[in-house]
């Protein structure tokens, strides 16, 4: 791979900054340091956490394709004017006008979401219970606030019992199908 | 290996499960349908409506199913919600239509009252296309096991006479099953459904005597069974012993009465409904009345109506349901408290009347009942009506503890009042889906040997005959009805006609044609004035040879394997025979 050269302006002037900000920035003075060193392979990778090894570290390139996100947002609409609701402008409305169309939003909602995805909560314990987590607990699935100090076990309470998708079936969708499409305009003839 | 399928053709929902070689309980199939345009979703239920879609209504390719890539319509949850905004290209209940003599039912009329230039199909295409559509999502799941190799059942109501199951049948062709399906009767189903769940243990919960009454009211249709518990050589035998009339009342009648009544109190306060906010209510009066009729059910069930347009919080309206009104529109209006000798209000003879479907003039479901208990009593029993000793419900409605409770207790009344005990529910069945299981598990007990529910025909078949006396002109000969096929005929079974007729050949000749579901104990042969049987469609057949020839021939009624009656004039003392086929094209 070819290195990046800079310009002789740029130089000069890199010249001249550097020797004030190795003085006074530690860290990116042992940066500078270890630039005319090889790399150096021999370091022992840190031995991955047990509950870690199952996860796929990957990378992700660029932002996911869009098409299910807005498969879902289009039911959430159909079934229950999801994108509707969030549009509309709700200063001025009476907070019972909103409840009754949160009651349109919420049963439909409901229907749509359960027609395609399986929910549960990530701990069965009742919410304010207290848990325990063990060492190598499953970061993902439980985060820790508070007072965190020490290593694992933790003792706590539950504030939020999590939600996890235990399954998902979105709809096929027919070639030429425009997913951007999230509610036709409707023309009554 | 062979499965078991078991398909229920609903009025309103279709459903198909299958069971394979071991003796796990009966699944249903999940299957693909459109459920908006351009997305394929699988769903255990299959709502009974077709949609035809004019021309560019939807995008091109956006109802195509990997089976039907070129969709010109559309089955399914599609159907069901796109037909409620445009009734005009919607078919629906075309299960009813199939059984219903007042129209031609190989005719082009549905959708019913469609408006010019909409295609139109008929019962029969319309009932093959969801035949066809089950089929190809079971050969989509399971391309190594073409449905015409596995033992299918099929149910139909057991109010379904002998034209409607042909007719059943010939639907199934249509949608390219190699042969037709045995027929099975849909409250019998549900006894199945109920004999797979126990499994042996059912012998613990019935005893000989017993007389389960079947109560399944569907989404459009209501149906009664009686089937009774016999002994045969110390086993314990179940026998169907009499089946009711077709009833169209069920689930959707109520949903709408309910919007009916919330719509008048809206109306009241000055506000009127658009009719897409009356289907939004309908909609919404059904969740309402699933809540409010379970246990520990709330005093009211809100309703909100969303308008139309893209303004939710200022357009929807609010209201609710509250248990009185339920319980009056409801429990009172479809279950009335009645006497046992409570009958349905006879249909109005009006001048004019649209034609349609013919809906009952009753809703009350349980003067229906108290009218079937009642005509089901044999005869010279000191007990005005069969006294059932246990309650199998089945459909959607019958979820409901309420529902259940009002009409078992409503029997018990009628019981007591004649010294009878208060009946047992059995339970445990799926009312969605019990259908369906029933079906297939029936199918592997037939095939594998296991405990049947014996009944026959679930009518009496009588044909015209004229009255061979002095004309009178202007009067019309009188016609007695004789007994073709009587009540109770058993798979297989044939009988003959003792009297023998003079037919024309080689001219159409045509016979009036007569049922009864509840005159059971009429022999083959004997007369009775046609009064109160059942006109069905009539019997025709061209006798081919020489024309202006009369031969002599008799009445054969038999009934095939998968449960049809098959009717044929024989030739007195020669071989010819000829099929007497239903003329289905409909009456004046």
């Amino acid at each position: 791979m070819e290195e990046e050269r800079l310009a002789l302006p740029a130089r000069l002037w890199l010249a001249l900054i550097l020797p004030f900000r190795v003085l006074f920035d530690a860290a990116l003075a042992a940066r500078i340091e270890g630039l005319d060193r090889p790399p150096s392979p021999s370091l022992p990778a840190p031995a991955p956490e047990p509950a870690r090894q199952e996860v796929k570290a990957e990378v992700v390139e660029g932002p996911p394709e869009p098409t299910p996100a807005l498969q879902l947002l289009a039911i959430l609409q159909r079934e229950g004017r999801f994108v509707d609701f969030l549009q509309e402008d709700m200063s001025g409305f009476a907070d019972a006008d909103i409840g009754a169309a949160a009651r349109v939003v919420h049963e439909g909602c409901t229907r749509g979401l359960k027609d395609v995805l399986e929910l549960a909560a990530i701990r069965t314990e009742a919410e304010g219970a207290a848990v325990e987590l063990a060492a190598g607990y499953d970061a993902t699935r439980t985060r820790v606030t508070g007072n965190v100090t020490g290593e694992p076990p933790f003792r706590g309470t539950l504030a939020h019992h999590g939600w996890r998708v235990e399954s998902i079936r979105l709809p096929a969708l027919s070639e030429g199908h425009d997913p951007l499409i999230i509610a036709p305009a409707e023309v009554e003839l | 290996m062979t499965f078991t399928v078991g398909i229920d053709l609903g009025t309103t929902n279709c459903a198909l499960s299958y069971a394979g070689d071991d003796q796990a309980a009966p699944v249903a199939l999940p299957i693909p349908q459109v459920v908006a345009p351009g997305e394929v979703a699988e769903r255990t239920l299959m709502p009974s409506f077709l949609y035809v879609p004019a021309e560019a209504q939807f995008p091109p390719g956006s109802l195509a199913l990997s089976w039907y890539p070129n969709a010109r319509d559309v089955v399914g949850v599609l159907a069901r919600s796109q037909g409620a905004s445009t009734p005009g290209r919607l078919v629906s209940s075309a299960k009813s239509w199939l059984s219903y003599a007042g129209v031609d039912r190989r005719g082009e009329i549905l959708p019913w009252e469609a408006p010019e230039g909409v295609p139109r199909l008929s019962p029969l295409e319309a009932t093959a296309r969801y035949l066809g559509h089950l089929r190809a999502a079971w050969e989509h799941a399971h391309p190594d096991h073409p449905l015409a190799e596995q033992d299918v059942v099929l149910t139909v109501p057991a109010s379904f006479d002998a034209v409607a199951r042909e007719l059943t049948q010939e639907a199934a062709l249509l949608a390219g099953f190699d042969e037709p399906p045995r027929l099975l009767e849909e409250p019998q189903a549900a006894m199945y459904a109920w004999l797979s769940e126990r499994g042996d243990g059912w012998r613990d919960e019935v005893e000989v005597g017993d007389v389960i009454l079947v109560v399944d009211i569907g989404g459009g249709t209501t149906d009664f069974s009686l089937i009774a518990v016999r002994e045969d050589e110390g086993v314990l035998q179940l026998e169907r012993v009499a089946v009711g009339d077709h009833i169209l009342l069920g689930g959707d009648n109520m949903d709408l009465a309910l919007a009916h009544t919330v719509r008048m109190h809206l109306e009241a306060e000055g506000t009127t409904l658009d009719d897409w906010q009356l289907r939004g209510l309908t909609h919404g009066c059904r969740t309402a009345k699933e809540a409010l009729l379970s246990e520990d059910a709330p005093a009211s069930h809100p309703l909100a109506i969303a308008s139309r347009g893209s303004r939710l919080v200022g357009g929807t309206l609010r209201t609710e349901l509250r248990r009185e009104q339920l319980e009056a529109v409801l429990l009172d209006g479809f279950f009335p408290e009645v006497e046992v000798s409570a009958r349905p209000a006879a249909p109005r003879r009006m001048g004019l009347t649209t034609l349609g479907l013919p809906y009952p003039a009753d809703a009350g479901i349980t003067r229906h009942l108290a009218a079937f208990l009642g005509r089901s009593a044999p005869v010279g029993d000191e007990r005005s009506f069969v006294h059932p000793t246990a309650v199998l419900f089945n459909g959607g409605v019958t979820r409901s503890p309420l529902v259940r409770e009002r009409i078992v207790g409503i029997l018990g009344q009628w019981l007591e009042a004649e010294g009878g005990a208060a009946p047992k529910v059995l339970t445990g069945i799926d009312a969605e889906l019990a259908v369906s299981h029933g079906a297939a598990y029936y199918a592997r007990a037939r095939r594998d040997g296991g405990v049947r529910i014996r009944g026959g025909t679930a009518q009496a078949y009588y044909v015209g005959i004229e009255r061979n006396e002095l004309a009178v002109p202007g009067i019309p000969p009188r016609v007695d009805a004789v007994c073709v096929a009587p009540f109770g005929m058993e798979e297989g079974s044939e009988v003959v006609l003792p009297q023998a007729f003079g037919l024309v050949v080689g001219e159409p000749v045509s016979f009036r044609f007569f049922g009864s579901s509840s005159r059971r104990d009429d022999a083959v042969g004997s007369a009775t004035p046609p009064g109160p049987l059942t006109e069905l469609a009539p019997i025709e057949t061209t006798l081919e040879g020489p024309p202006g020839q009369v031969v002599h021939v008799r009445v054969h009624a038999r009934v095939t394997e998968v449960g049809t009656l098959e009717l044929s004039a024989v030739e007195a003392g020669a071989e010819r025979r000829w099929k007497l086929s239903f003329d289905v094209r409909g009456q004046e």
